[in-house]
């Protein structure tokens, strides 16, 4: 992370789309009288949406004027929270998770790919289509390495199959989120392991002991009832 | 009550208060860096850490109530040790942490001397550092022509934000960013506007804010400090003038906490270098009409020409605002010796008659009693520029939710919330006759204030405005036992000490709108002026006027004579504050040339005149003046034996105009003769007036 500052390029002038004014207004209202300031988190974050992932200067002081802040107290929030970005991003904002469990798995791969396709960190390429950040722990680490590309995170990366991903949106093609290896949400590689027939279980488990399946029946036994539960 | 036992010794403190307060009571020093007492606590720079016996950790004093502290383990009261070898290694670490991004730039660092790191790291910390990383470093920021602002320094305990945010009410400083990326700025690095900024430089623990006007001028170590009084307006707040040499240095705060507690306004702190600049430091006499330089023999000589023969009624006095009570004494000494009763000094004509009793025109609550206040009306008056320490004391009572405020005059911003209740006398007489609801809040007040201003006294209407806020005193109660809420706030700080002294218009004698009058009619013939230069000069007509005062501002320029007399930081004077609190200034270096101070030349004066004073010195001038005026004699305490009379004041007056209450000020920075010859504060009005400087306009 390093210092943050405002773009040098700036707009002349934000504002709310009508819409998203109605919507900012019903948040101020979910605070008591005098503390609509609560709001400057998501307005602030509506604002990023509504003018392509990045916060201008006008924005920060829309939003202020909106909520009676004073500009240096909308800034401080803005500054300080990395998930509001300060500079242009591409269409396809790539946030690349580097913390540990991603790291080795073989994030520095990716880092790689993003390095060659797309160029150094928090440049826009010149298409305006891609952009990338290295991020901490993005809470997907059953599926490292990953990386979250807009609103969606694309798991179990390898340097080829992000890079073909990359391709894929450049080229306008359908992707697909979720794990890119055909593995079911963060589900064991290869397929089940639990929660599987009786004869699947007893042909994986010739090199386990006796004590092992008996541990792993009361287990099973409770998922089981937690899913009933979760049905209802 | 809590029992607390701080390094073995029992205390007993008051509720409420926080550990490190407890550690204060109980004479035990405790470093910080973030904690200041008038400012809310925030509890980040982790100096203050002291152990809480059974406490799993070291706690931080400054946000740990006594209250919260839990029982010892045998049910005693919680022991509490600030000397144990817990507290010196959480010290040490704290020290060598705040230490990492610190520069050891002491040597070349303005703050060098009187840096409170500088001391508590001598005191608390190690020698060395583990710290082998690069160390950080960051962009200085613009915040205006006032504060040097050398960032690298900052170890962000956010009390310059803090002040900013709750006293001076101007929210323009931040912290930005995170962690070590954290740095404090203004919105854009705009120009901090704010009449209380320079606090922050007092404020700031580090190097890192810095006074701009006074950046590498001197060592705090080589400077004389003298304890003295500010005359920026009436307040009087308490100064230390730092002098080397024959020069201010600078002007710093002294804590006060009946006038100015520990603030003091950008005008009072930055004024010094008007000191140095357009000084009349030897007499001059105008000769074929042209001001040559002259001796004091000859200056003398050209007043007595003029004065001799001439009968008193020809001659008259105006004090100006920045006047000392015994310069003004002398002076009404030496008119009345002239057989003259044609002086004033409410040179900006305030209506205001002392007959009707001291409190008529005092300040009477005090000022530390708007921490009672609950209920406040403003009349032609505006405490932000006007009173700027004041109106701080306010605002903090506003934030603390406990007073309603509301305003008669021009609509401004006060920095705090208020009902704006009309421009004019009318919006107060309909106000006394209950038509706004801001009446209810008065009288249903139990300690209801009323502040009138110049802006409703400097009118010709102003003894009927005078009387019409005396009936609404009344009839709101806000004179009731043990509380008087009726406040005079003036503006000149010689204007109480004029009043009191009787530097008004004798029997048959004029005041300073008569005197202009009759100059110019020629009905007088000779004008003393004793620093006055907020009148119109051209109004002065012919008459032939001698100036006595200090720098070369309208009354010089008009002046025949010139007589150059002491600055408030070069004489020794008593002045009157708001409240009738007559505070004593020390001198602090020599007026520059042949200058004087205002009262020997006087005297002098009043030698070559034929009616000599009957005081060599000053300590004679003293006793001559406290025997006349006893309680100027009563240094720093306000005599209140002169009770208010409120019917005798609502007698009083004509009719009320329609005209609404004007600004007193108008220019804030440009007060008067001494903050116009400043380059500080015609930059800061410039600034103020939104003048963009494109920098190529020198």
């Amino acid at each position: 992370m390093s210092v943050r500052r405002l773009d040098p390029v700036q707009p002349d002038a934000f504002k709310f789309s009508p819409a998203n004014l109605k919507w900012a207004r019903d948040q101020m209202k979910k605070y008591p009288k005098g503390r609509q300031a609560s709001a400057v988190i998501p307005l602030l974050w509506r604002a990023q949406e509504q003018h392509g992932g990045w916060l201008p200067e006008p924005a920060l002081r829309a939003v202020a004027d909106l909520l009676d802040m004073a500009y240096i107290r909308v800034y401080e929030v803005a500054t300080f929270y990395t998930m509001f970005n300060l500079s242009p991003v591409g269409k396809y904002f790539v946030q690349l998770c580097g913390t540990t469990p991603c790291w080795l798995r073989g994030a520095n791969d990716l880092k790689e790919v993003c390095r060659r396709v797309i160029g150094e960190q928090q440049q826009v390429t010149e298409d305006g289509l891609f952009s990338w950040l290295e991020v901490e722990c993005l809470g997907a680490c059953a599926n490292a390495p990953m990386v979250q590309i807009n609103k969606d995170y694309y798991e179990d990366l390898t340097a080829e199959s992000f890079e073909q991903l990359l391709a894929d949106l450049k080229a306008g093609r359908e992707v697909k989120p979720g794990p890119q290896n055909g593995r079911q949400f963060s589900c064991p590689e290869g397929g089940p392991t639990t929660l599987m027939n009786g004869a699947a279980e007893s042909k994986k488990s010739s090199a386990a002991k006796s004590t092992r399946t008996t541990k792993r029946k009361p287990s099973t036994a409770r998922t089981k009832s937690a899913t009933k539960r979760g049905g209802k | 009550m809590p029992k607390l036992i701080i390094d073995g010794n029992e205390i007993e403190v008051a509720d409420g208060i926080t550990l490190i307060q407890a550690c204060e009571e109980a004479g035990v020093e405790i470093p910080r860096f973030c904690y200041h007492e008038r400012l809310s606590i925030a509890g980040n720079c982790r100096m203050c850490l002291v152990e809480v016996v059974d406490a799993p950790k070291p706690v931080a004093s400054c946000a740990m109530g006594v209250n919260e502290l839990r029982p010892g383990r045998d049910g005693g009261p919680p022991e509490i040790r600030t000397n144990s070898e817990t507290v010196k290694k959480a010290r040490e670490g704290v020290m060598e942490f705040l230490l990492i991004n610190h520069p050891l730039d002491c040597p070349i660092c303005d703050q060098g001397g009187e840096c409170d790191l500088q001391d508590q790291a001598m005191a608390y910390g190690v020698d060395g550092s583990r710290f082998i990383e690069n160390k950080r470093a960051v962009e200085d920021k613009n915040v205006g022509p006032l504060i040097k602002t050398i960032m690298t320094r900052c170890i962000h305990c956010t009390r310059c934000v803090r002040f900013m945010t709750e006293i001076a009410g101007v929210e323009e400083l931040g912290m930005t960013g995170r962690g070590e990326d954290a740095e404090i700025t203004t919105y854009l690095e705009q120009g901090m506007m704010s009449e209380l900024s320079g606090n922050v430089i007092d404020l700031c623990p580090v190097g890192a804010l810095t006074s701009k006007p006074y950046a590498f001028a001197a060592r705090p170590w080589e400077l004389r400090k003298t304890e003295s009084i500010d005359v920026m307006d009436a307040i009087g707040s308490n100064i230390r003038v730092d002098t080397r040499g024959r020069e201010v240095m600078r002007i710093l705060p002294r804590n006060n906490d009946d006038v100015n507690e520990e603030w003091i306004s950008d005008k009072t702190r930055f004024v010094w270098d008007g000191l140095r600049t357009q000084r009349l430091d030897q007499p001059y006499v105008r000769v074929r009409g042209k001001l040559k330089p002259a001796t004091w023999n000859d200056a003398f000589a050209a007043v007595a020409r003029k004065v001799k023969g001439l009968s008193g009624s020809k001659l008259a006095a105006i004090a100006g605002d920045l006047a000392g009570a015994e310069d003004m004494f002398a002076l009404k000494d030496l008119m009345t010796r002239l057989k003259s009763a044609n002086m004033d000094c409410r040179q900006d004509g305030a209506i205001i008659d002392p007959a009707k009793g001291r409190a008529s025109y005092l300040f009477n609550s005090e000022i530390a009693a708007l921490e009672e206040a609950d209920a406040l009306l403003l009349v032609g008056t505006d405490p932000r520029w006007e009173a700027s320490v004041l109106n701080s004391r306010i605002r903090r009572r506003w934030r603390a939710g406990a007073i309603k405020v509301g305003l008669i005059g021009p609509e401004t911003d006060l920095t705090y919330e208020h009902d704006y209740i009309g421009a004019g006398p009318q919006s107060l007489a309909d106000l006394a006759s209950g038509k706004y609801d801001f009446f209810k809040t008065l009288k249903g007040a139990k300690r209801p204030m009323i502040i009138v201003g110049s802006g409703a006294l400097a009118r010709s209407d102003g003894a009927a405005v005078m009387a019409q806020v005396a009936k609404l005193a009344d009839a709101a109660g806000v004179v009731k036992r043990g509380w008087n809420g009726f406040n005079v706030l003036h503006h000149a700080a010689s204007r109480v000490a004029g009043l009191d002294l009787g530097f008004l218009p004798g029997k048959g004698g004029l005041d300073t709108a008569g005197i202009l009058k009759a100059a110019q009619s020629g009905k007088v013939e000779i004008v003393f002026l004793l620093g006055a230069d907020e009148i119109d000069m051209a109004d002065l007509g012919k008459a032939f006027v001698v100036y006595i005062g200090t720098h070369g501002d309208a009354g010089a320029h008009r002046a025949d004579v010139i007589l150059p007399g002491a600055a408030y930081t070069e004489k020794s004077a008593i002045y009157v504050n708001t409240e009738g609190r007559p505070q004593m200034a020390d001198r602090a270096v020599f007026p520059p040339g042949d200058a004087r101070e205002d009262w020997a030349v006087l005297r002098a004066l009043s030698a070559e005149l034929g009616v000599p004073l009957e005081y060599d010195s000053l300590a004679e001038l003293r006793s001559a003046m406290f025997a006349e005026y006893r309680h100027l004699a009563m240094i720093d305490e306000i005599d209140h034996s002169d009770g208010l009379d409120l019917s005798a004041l609502s007698a009083g007056g004509a009719r009320l105009t329609k005209q609404p209450f004007a600004r007193t000020v108008t220019d804030y920075y440009l007060t008067n003769a001494i903050a116009r010859a400043s380059a500080i504060m015609g930059e800061l009005s410039a600034m103020k007036a939104g003048v963009e400087k494109t920098g190529t306009d020198g």
